[in-house]
């Protein structure tokens, strides 16, 4: 799939849903389906550092694919560091350079969320490009 | 009930208002607290019908803003014991006022090698400006460990003591914990070895009676918006001996008596300490906000509190994965608590979801965190205009964001 094919399932998946208690428990179920982060990544360089919880992002190179792992301290932002990785991982690094990610505005994470968590999430996102970007250089300078 | 809380209810629009359809439920108090419509119609009056610079203008308008500014001091003085008003130095807020009392009275009396104790449990507020001034000068930080409970191990604040200590500089009540400090003996014993004493009275002036007088306390600080006034108003109170001899901490107007290019002299007590334009709106606003507290009373106010805790203290037990952090029996309105492993900000957001504002975090106090071991708590702190129902309502919300989170 896709990187749009699976924001737009997500974005569905979300919409089944009219009371927020209930995405909320989807965003649960994201973040409890998230494999654990290896411990030999939870080093300070992954570590984006939130004013209330704390998010480790990593990212490999297998068959040519960018793939991510990452994990949260905290189940709701782990379900976002999932929701993230379940749209990212896997893609070429200039499909993820390129990608617009807009399934969080639409299935309105962002404006549900705390803005210090709302800032995570933005962070989350920057660091997961920034990822691609060292990615694709370290391949293009082959 | 000892008083009529439908009625104090409506002196705050805001506690009728809605957050994501559900009726907010207000238990971040220790954070701030809301404020009544007496002092935003003071605010108001000011701006529209009273509102010129003070200490300067001989007109009509400036001498009707100078006399309320000061009439606010008398106040202030008057609600917290003091004896006299020029005692009352008016800052943006507590930590100001601390910033104030590190800045221009460690200037003056702090050399290299001498010791500031403070405690395990204070917030940073009343960490941060006197590590500045330890590194500013080469001094030495000392801290009162505490117990389990939460409560100051006061043999160890004795051996604390030498004759490098300069000043101890606490909290009345922990914003984390709860816990009210046993400050009269504190002062006491410092006062035994000639060490004045710093309280930081941010979370104990809304809840209970202070006077400084009695305690014999040497400075103590509090903030305007902790207690049903405007941000950015807050107070320093100092003995007139300290205060005196302390040099200025800002230069401006105002705070000068004569200014050439050759030399300065500086105006007495207390503008000395109130460089440029003082917020006058807001000093009023915050005797305004006293002036209500006193006409509810502060022993209706402690009463009323200590049964609201008592009662959500007992309700959140029901959950039995419920830690409470703070367990003194000399205990404010705060509930710190964690639920298990859950971490406190999914409680947060699942909360705030269902219209309950309470904090989650380190509040301020990391090396109290660092001390139980946890990242954070979740904090539900009262004020006298909460209710028996709206307990019953967060520990419902708590119970379902617990269902969905263990």
């Amino acid at each position: 799939m896709t990187i749009n094919e699976i924001q737009d399932k997500i974005i569905d998946e979300f919409a089944q849903f009219d009371d927020w208690m209930d995405r909320y428990s989807l965003l649960i179920d994201y973040g409890n389906e998230l494999a654990t982060l290896d411990e030999r990544y939870k080093k300070p360089e992954n570590l984006i550092e939130g004013c209330q919880s704390r998010v480790w992002l990593n990212a490999d190179v297998q068959d040519g694919l960018v793939v991510y792992s990452g994990e949260s301290d905290a189940v709701l932002v782990k379900g976002i560091v999932s929701l993230l990785i379940t749209v990212l991982s896997k893609h070429t690094a200039q499909e993820i350079i390129d990608a617009d990610i807009y399934f969080i505005d639409a299935i309105g994470l962002k404006e549900h969320l705390s803005p210090t968590r709302s800032n995570g999430l933005v962070a989350m996102l920057k660091q997961m490009k920034i990822y691609a970007i060292a990615l694709n250089v370290k391949n293009t300078s082959k | 009930m000892i008083f009529d809380t439908t009625k104090i209810r409506n002196d705050f629009p805001i506690l009728a208002d809605k957050v994501y359809g559900k009726p907010l439920v207000y238990f971040d108090n220790a954070a701030t607290t809301q404020k009544p419509r007496c002092v935003v119609a003071k605010i108001e009056e000011l701006y529209f019908h009273g509102n010129a610079n003070i200490h300067r203008g001989v007109h009509y308008l400036s001498q009707k803003a100078t006399e309320a500014h000061e009439n606010a001091r008398q106040t202030v003085a008057n609600f917290i014991g003091a004896a006299a008003s020029s005692e009352i130095i008016f800052t943006r807020g507590a930590t100001e006022a601390i910033n104030l009392v590190a800045s221009s009275w460690g200037e003056k009396f702090c050399s290299a090698g001498d010791e500031i104790i403070v405690s395990a449990m204070e917030h940073h507020s009343n960490i941060v400006p006197w590590q500045m001034l330890c590194e500013r000068k080469n001094l030495k930080l000392r801290v009162i460990p505490i117990n389990h409970d939460g409560e100051l191990l006061l043999d160890e604040y004795e051996n604390l003591i030498n004759e490098k200590t300069r000043l101890v500089a606490l909290a009345h009540i922990s914003n984390v914990l709860g816990t009210i400090n046993p400050v009269k003996k504190i002062i006491e014993i410092a006062h035994k070895h000639n060490i004045p004493v710093l309280l930081d009275g941010a979370q104990a002036v809304p809840h209970i009676k202070v006077n400084v007088s009695e305690l014999d306390v040497d400075f103590y600080v509090f903030s305007g918006h902790k207690i049903y006034a405007p941000t950015g108003i807050g107070v320093l109170y100092g003995k007139t001996n300290l205060l005196d001899q302390m040099p200025p901490y800002q230069g401006g107007g105002e705070m000068i008596q004569n200014v050439s290019f050759e030399k300065t002299t500086y105006n007495s007590l207390p503008f000395k300490f109130e460089a440029g334009t003082p917020d006058y709106v807001g000093s009023v606003a915050l005797a305004t906000a006293l002036d209500y507290v006193q006409s509810i009373g502060l022993e209706g106010i402690a009463t009323c509190e200590t049964e609201l805790m008592r009662y959500a203290t007992k309700r959140i037990l029901e959950i039995p994965e419920v830690t409470i952090f703070g367990t003194s029996a000399a205990k404010s309105a705060v509930l710190s608590f964690n639920v298990g492993k859950i971490h406190p900000y999914d409680i947060g957001v699942l909360l705030d979801h269902q219209g309950i504002a309470v904090r989650t975090g380190h509040h301020c106090a990391q090396p109290l965190m660092d001390f139980l071991k946890v990242p954070g708590t979740i904090r539900a702190s009262f004020a006298f205009y909460n209710t028996f129902d709206e307990i019953d309502t967060f520990i419902n919300a708590l119970k379902k964001a617990v269902a969905m989170l263990l």
